[in-house]
């Protein structure tokens, strides 16, 4: 890296080359980021298809293999249906805002891309090590809404300005809950690094996640995430039975997929603040030899890994939620039980040290 | 109580998770899917797929040209045209089926007095453009050559039942 630096300076002088050396480093960082990212994308949508065809009895995407290998039958599925949708026209309605309909998906993409940039895959693998990460986050995961809302507009027709409104409802309520299942944890680790967050879990082994302290705020938070990336059982922005597809009805070809990109991208996005904030991480389950000896981001993938699944089997499980029902359990179940939360964790955090000793709260607070 | 009970399994996602555990149970059962083109689904002898015009053991073709598969075509899918050939006998100069009419009811094969117009069970059939799927007379003679055994043996198999 030094001699990279040097070298930078040498040929551009020393103002020219070190910023030159910062932009070319944090390129490179952004694309080791985002190009496994939407290869996790498009193996999300292989492994949805597989995963609920499978507990639909059924066997999915079985037939496209790379040059023929027969023991990778459906693994060529996302590539070409990637290549399939490049090749589509994307047609523009006539009655559409030309300039909103095109500026809508990348809108939506960008914030689903843009929040990964604080994200801590080991303790030393993250683009910005900045102290308001978990309010980055919230900011960015908050703006996607703003391309949904777009879409539906730009795109002139009731369905798909429905389901702009739809969203765009159901995520800032359940911004809400999502927001004060956080608080609890920042009460917890009393920081706002995401790296500082998962140091906070350390300490032996998965009883000090604070998934066990917190156990309810991660349900909260779960649901909450499953709502605010619009997935079933949450689905109704898209409902594609009753608004036939929601803010994106008059979206085709790469403007769709871009759409579908940032979707998926989110549900990555929730599965893994859930796993840094919850399940500890890029910590191993126990602090022991076995455990140890594996990398941090591997542990961090396996995380993401099972959340995602969890994401799927709610999918292929439940049927989707009415709408009024959403905002009940939005506004009326999820907000109190994330107040009586926070004021029963502040209590207890600010008992005297003589009680706190009495119950083995110690390894938490 | 009651109350307390339904509280509790609410809150604690009961009912929710019963549901998740039997998506899960049926995430490892086996696979009912049939592998269509390496996979086949059993046939009845009764099968209604593309049509045929047989011929007699000596080469003649069954067809008399009585138009009465024509007549009953509730599709309106045949067309025939037919003239007195040089030996005498009616025979048919023109037999056409448009496919992309035909519902496969099977009243001609059922109308047929001597076996001439059958179904076969070849489904698996298509056109490319327009008009390939009309089928002329010298085609549907081809498919039934090239199938007599398995249309016989069909028709044998359901003859106590017609």
């Amino acid at each position: 890296m030094e001699n990279i630096q040097q070298q930078f300076v040498e040929i551009f002088g020393a103002e020219w080359g070190s910023m030159l050396f910062s932009l070319a480093t944090n390129m490179t960082f952004i694309f080791a980021i985002v190009i496994p990212l939407l290869l996790g994308v498009a193996y999300l949508t292989f492994a949805e298809r597989k995963i609920i065809a499978y507990m639909q009895i059924r066997v999915g995407p079985n037939r496209v293999t790379f040059f023929g290998i027969p023991w990778l039958r459906g693994w060529g599925q996302p590539i070409a249906d990637a290549v399939k949708a490049i090749m589509k026209e994307i047609v523009i309605p006539t009655g559409a805002n030309k300039f909103l309909f095109i500026l809508a998906p990348v809108l939506t993409i960008m914030p689903a891309l843009a929040a990964w940039a604080v994200i801590p895959f080991s303790p030393e693998l993250v683009l910005a090590d900045i102290n308001a990460g978990l309010l980055y986050i919230l900011a960015m995961t908050s703006m996607g809404i703003y391309g949904i809302i777009i879409a539906g507009w730009a795109s002139n027709s009731k369905y798909a300005f429905l389901g702009a409104m739809r969203s765009a409802a159901q995520v800032v309520s359940y911004e809400l809950a999502m927001g004060f299942a956080l608080v609890c944890v920042l009460m917890m680790s009393q920081s706002l690094n995401l790296g500082d967050i998962v140091h906070g879990q350390q300490g032996g082994s998965f009883l000090n996640w604070y998934l066990i302290p917190l156990f309810p705020m991660f349900l909260v938070y779960l649901i909450s995430g499953v709502a605010e990336t619009n997935r079933a059982p949450f689905d109704v922005a898209e409902g594609e039975s009753e608004i036939v597809a929601g803010f994106h009805v008059d979206y085709s070809g790469m403007a769709f997929t871009v759409f579908f990109l940032a979707e998926y991208s989110n549900m990555i996005l929730v599965a893994t603040l859930t796993s840094i904030m919850f399940l500890g991480g890029w910590l191993p389950p126990v602090d022991m030899a076995p455990f140890t000896l594996v990398p941090g981001i591997v542990w961090l993938l396996l995380k993401i890994a099972f959340i995602l699944f969890f994401f799927l089997w709610f999918r292929a499980t439940f049927p989707r939620y009415r709408y009024d029902q959403i905002m009940r359990l939005g506004w009326k179940i999820f907000i109190p039980i994330t107040l009586i939360w926070i004021v029963l964790l502040g209590s207890i955090m600010q008992l005297p040290e003589s009680i706190r000793n009495i119950f083995p709260l110690n390894i938490w607070f | 109580m009651d109350r307390i009970k339904k509280f509790f399994s609410t809150f604690l996602l009961f009912e929710l998770l019963k549901g998740m555990a039997v998506t899960g149970r049926y995430l490892f059962k086996p696979k009912i899917t049939v592998h269509f083109p390496e996979e086949k689904t059993p046939q009845s002898p009764r099968f209604r797929g593309l049509h045929a015009l047989r011929r007699y053991p000596n080469g003649e073709e069954r067809c008399i040209a009585c138009k009465l598969c024509e007549a009953v075509c509730p599709a309106m899918a045949i067309t025939i045209d037919s003239e007195q050939r040089a030996d005498g006998t009616r025979r048919t100069t023109r037999y056409d089926i448009d496919l992309s009419k035909c519902i496969f009811c099977g009243f001609c094969e059922e109308s047929c007095p001597v076996d001439s117009i059958v179904e076969t069970r070849i489904l698996e059939y298509h056109g490319e453009k327009r008009g390939d799927l009309i089928y002329t007379k010298e085609m549907l003679l081809a498919i039934g050559d090239r199938y007599e055994e398995q249309i016989a043996k069909d028709r044998e198999a359901d003859a106590r039942y017609r």
